[in-house]
């Protein structure tokens, strides 16, 4: 009896991780609300701010950047250390980003890191704050999304002839 | 209602919270804090064809993507939350004299909310600039993501915080494509 309910729910857990069961989902939707609200009060969404930072006329892009790498370095170094558990049951992964097998080394870090930078500047908003500006009224932004999405679509397609 | 906490936030309180949000994805689910993959599951969850979609977009997005997808509809939420109980903070009053005087030089005439009103609105998308800003833009920033692996989240904080070196080569492309942008192509936009 035992045995048959285990085969019949091995596949049911396959399709369904941990992370998706609902009182999960339900963490991550208040993480996210929690970052949509700091993205919003510290203005790090705006594209005046983006502007700013490009021209280097303020501190306060680089300050805050710099201090959220400084707590993730601190945190991610403990995390290492102590390798817990996570609250799903399993181990965190953070297995590091790989060069490539191009003939120009980490060619798409730095030419998608480019692309990437350039829409950043122009739209004054990378995919987070485009989600936050959305949710604050900023209701064009869903214009920028389905661009987004398009251009998502559009390396998906070129990505057999892209160097990486 | 939390008018008390209108922006902005200071550099040194709104940068560590943000900094904390990766060790919280990390020890919830295990998986990094990164928020472009979300456009990649939305694709791959877009009905389409089946010879018209690319392989990169044919995997099995519920497993991997849901969470992601439902911490990004959280991040909706946020911006949502912070219109209704705090409050819109000024952000073109608050960014330096300096960058004022620029943006009004390339003509930004609204410097009021988080966004310029006469390039940012529903009513400036049918001229060219914000047309190539908000399209062109947003276009680059889903192409330029997912071909470097990640955007900001992934790579400027979470990347970074892994001290892995593929992603401060990612960063140091993003400043040199802000910068191409900024003093390259937004004046000519902006003419």
């Amino acid at each position: 009896m035992t045995t048959t309910t285990a085969t019949q729910t091995a596949p049911r857990d396959h399709a369904r991780p941990a992370v998706n069961r609902p009182l999960f989902l339900l963490a991550y939707l208040l993480i996210g609300a929690f970052l949509g609200v700091v993205f919003v009060q510290s203005e790090v969404i705006s594209w005046f701010r983006i502007q700013e930072m490009f021209r280097f006329q303020s501190f306060h892009m680089y300050g805050i950047i710099g201090s959220a790498v400084l707590v993730g370095v601190i945190s991610v170094q403990i995390i290492k250390r102590l390798n817990p558990r996570t609250l799903t049951g399993e181990r965190v992964q953070l297995s590091p980003k790989e060069w490539g097998d191009s003939r120009i080394p980490g060619a798409r870090y730095w030419i998608g890191g480019t692309l990437f930078g350039t829409g950043w500047a122009l739209l004054g908003a990378c995919p987070g704050p485009i989600y936050a500006l959305l949710g604050s009224g900023i209701t064009v932004m869903a214009v920028a999304l389905v661009s987004a999405l398009a251009g998502t679509w559009a390396y998906a397609a070129l990505r057999p002839y892209l160097p990486h | 209602m939390f008018e008390a906490l209108l922006g902005p936030w200071p550099w040194y309180v709104a940068g560590p919270l943000l900094g904390l949000v990766v060790p919280l994805v990390l020890l919830l689910g295990g998986r990094p804090f990164g928020v472009s993959s979300s456009l990649r599951h939305m694709c791959a969850a877009a009905p389409s064809p089946g010879r018209w979609k690319p392989d990169f977009l044919r995997y099995d997005w519920r497993s991997a993507g849901i969470w992601n997808l439902t911490f990004v509809t959280g991040v909706v939420l946020g911006g949502f939350l912070a219109l209704i109980f705090i409050g819109i903070p000024d952000a073109g009053q608050s960014i330096s004299e300096a960058t004022r005087g620029d943006l009004h030089a390339l003509g930004v005439q609204d410097f009021s909310g988080l966004v310029p009103d006469d390039l940012f609105s529903w009513g400036a998308l049918l001229s060219p600039a914000s047309l190539i800003l908000i399209v062109g833009g947003g276009f680059l920033v889903g192409f330029g993501a997912r071909y470097a692996g990640g955007c900001t989240s992934g790579h400027a904080i979470s990347g970074m915080a892994n001290l892995q070196l593929p992603s401060l080569v990612a960063v140091l492309g993003f400043f040199a494509g802000g910068l191409l942008a900024t003093f390259g192509l937004l004046p000519l936009i902006l003419s």
